[in-house]
């Protein structure tokens, strides 16, 4: 389904801020897998997922969806096989818009635009028939503009927007990051539902080992800007967040042997 | 009163300059100074056009789509090549200068001989009404023909207003607010934002430079200085009218945009009336926008200080 070979990417090349932000990334998803991403801060999730929708260009490498190079098109015509949601609520909607407008805006996902009337007056009860479910009030609210809503009411829209018209991928981006515990569960709880329903080939970026532990069927690890673990099927199940810990103490160690070595090496030969 | 109705009537011509800077400032968020060139570009090509005997309603369309082309260039400039706005702007103002130049052929170019759209509703006023007819309205004395100029703009307005008000509400419209609203949602929708930004502008400048080319045929020439300080006047325009109507709908925008416009040159036309001497009048303009932007801000820090006091009493 998803194809990542040996993507490279570097930021400021060749200047005092250069950073390796992804270094050599193979990965291969299955249609309908659920892949949870785990790494510490600045381990290249982000850019990762990034150079999966086509925010910038990649160094080296290919993107392959749904059997097709992607590598070279522009990140809105790959919108039309991406749904995403981001880690800033405020990231994902129009704020000076309406719910119902930005909804509709997201029914159009991929599509051409033309001089189509905006807000079919048909598509109303269809957009107060899928917010009803939130159980947040919102269908009485369509007309408010959406930066009326808290963080949650829009992370929830957001995840509606990217999956209604149903996308080849689903890239989540530590989408509950921002919100309070209680609220980030009940975004969870509805991204599992959604996923489920529509068995959406989806990436998640998150923080937390728990919701890694709970949800999907494969765990993968980065670490430097490179996948360093990888867990599917039986072993993904048995996986614990004690075992995750585990790990990330483990990648910590050898990073302070690496760093132990280079400290050596330089007071050796300098 | 003579005076009133001509300002009403420059009021609703310029509310179309208003509307193209309401485009490109609050629905791109895009400073574009090219209006100040688009304007004179749209004046010039229509003053051209039309004592080179062209109709004056092809004349005006063909400015406006002369008002496109430049904001067009200054959207790819901005997009193709991510100069700042504001640059962008200033380069295709500066070039349209020599552009206006050589359109016109001369700095100064007279119409007052020429059929322009104006002249066709004083004509058609003279056949109604016969020659100097004069009527009274609330009481005041004034000219049948003024009236006719009036009511021709209004209505032209309102039809402007409206087709814009549909545009940006169909699927291509809410798709262009949604591109000065949050630009990477949209993107993450599929709407390729460049190519927005480049068909804002341009429709923006479309209708700046239409508004240059009926001042132009209203007031008689077109000037190759007339531009200058005209996006400060739109602004000024677009900001009245959102203090007046207080109403974020679009529609409601749109409407304020004209009021706006209309109410800033009325109170111009009383203010020189009263003795401002008119080459005061960009330096007045600049301080009332200079005011209106920063007015929310100390607004709120009074309210704040208010706020601390309370809580230390
Ligand atoms: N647009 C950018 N410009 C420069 N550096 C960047 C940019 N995006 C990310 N980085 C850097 O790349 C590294 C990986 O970042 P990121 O992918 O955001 O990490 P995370 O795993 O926390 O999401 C970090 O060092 C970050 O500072
Ligand atoms: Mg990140």
């Amino acid at each position: 389904m998803l194809k990542i070979n040996n993507i490279k990417k570097t930021f400021n090349p060749e200047t005092v801020n250069e950073v390796k932000a992804l270094r050599s990334v193979n990965l291969e998803i299955d249609e309908g897998s659920f892949v949870c991403v785990l790494g510490t801060n600045g381990s290249g999730k982000s850019t990762m997922l990034n150079a999966v929708a086509g925010t910038f260009m990649i160094d080296e490498g290919d993107v392959l969806l749904d059997n097709t190079n992607i590598t070279k098109w522009s990140e809105h015509k790959r919108a039309q096989l991406i749904g995403r949601v981001f880690q800033n609520p405020f990231s994902g909607t129009a704020p000076n818009m309406s719910i119902q407008e930005n909804l509709a805006l997201a029914f159009k996902r991929g599509q051409k635009r033309g001089l189509g009337w905006g807000l079919p007056k048909n598509k109303l009860d269809e957009f107060k028939t899928i917010v009803r479910p939130l159980n947040m009030g919102l269908e009485d609210r369509l007309e408010n503009p959406i930066g009326k809503l808290s963080g949650g009411q829009r992370q929830a829209l957001t995840l509606l927007m990217a999956t209604a018209l149903k996308p080849k991928l689903l890239l989540l981006d530590e989408h509950t990051a921002a919100l309070d515990p209680k609220t980030a569960s009940k975004v969870i709880e509805l991204t599992e539902k959604i996923i489920t329903r529509d068995r959406l080939t989806t990436l998640m970026v998150t923080h937390s080992m728990q919701q890694a532990v709970n949800l999907g069927d494969r765990i993968i690890m980065m670490h430097k800007g490179q996948v360093a673990y990888d867990f599917k099927g039986e072993e993904k199940k048995r996986l614990k967040v004690n075992d995750l810990l585990a790990l990330f103490d483990e990648l910590r160690r050898k990073d302070n042997i690496d760093q132990g070595v280079a400290e050596m090496l330089k007071e050796q030969y300098v | 009163m003579s005076l009133l109705i001509g300002s009403f009537t420059i009021g609703l011509i310029l509310a179309l300059l208003a509307l193209g800077i309401f485009i490109s400032f609050r629905i791109f968020d895009f400073p574009d100074i090219t209006a100040e060139g688009s304007f004179t570009f749209g004046a010039a090509t229509g003053a051209s056009l039309i004592v080179a005997g062209v109709n004056p309603l092809l004349a005006s369309l063909v400015a406006f789509i002369a008002g496109m082309a430049a904001g067009a260039v200054t959207g790819l400039i901005h997009t193709r090549f991510k100069i700042n706005p504001l640059l962008a702007g200033i380069l295709v103002m500066t070039a349209l200068y020599s552009v206006n130049l050589h359109v016109m052929g001369k700095s100064n170019m007279p119409l007052l001989s020429e059929t322009t759209v104006f002249t066709w509703i004083e004509q058609f006023s003279v056949n109604i009404s016969g020659e100097n007819a004069r009527t009274m309205v609330l009481g005041w004395d004034v000219a049948v023909k003024d009236l006719w100029l009036l009511l021709f703009c209004s209505i032209s307005i309102c039809i402007f207003c409206m087709i814009l008000w549909w545009f940006f509400r169909t699927n291509i419209g809410t798709a262009m607010r949604a591109t000065g609203d949050n630009d990477q949602m949209i993107r993450a929708l599929g709407v390729n934002t460049k190519t927005m930004i480049i068909a804002g502008v341009a429709i923006a400048n479309g209708f700046v430079a239409l508004s240059g080319a009926l001042l132009a045929q209203y007031q008689g020439f077109a000037d190759v200085q007339m531009g200058i300080g005209m996006m400060v006047w739109g602004l000024a325009s677009v900001i009245i009218g959102e203090a007046i109507i207080n109403d974020n709908s679009l529609g409601m925008v749109i409407f304020g945009a004209v009021i706006g416009s209309v109410l800033f040159r009325l109170l111009v036309a009383i203010a020189l009336r009263w003795g401002l001497n008119p080459n005061d009048l960009k330096i007045i303009t600049a301080l009332f926008v200079f005011i209106a932007l920063i007015l929310p801000g100390l607004m709120k820090n009074k309210r704040k200080f208010n706020l601390t006091r309370r809580n230390h009493a």
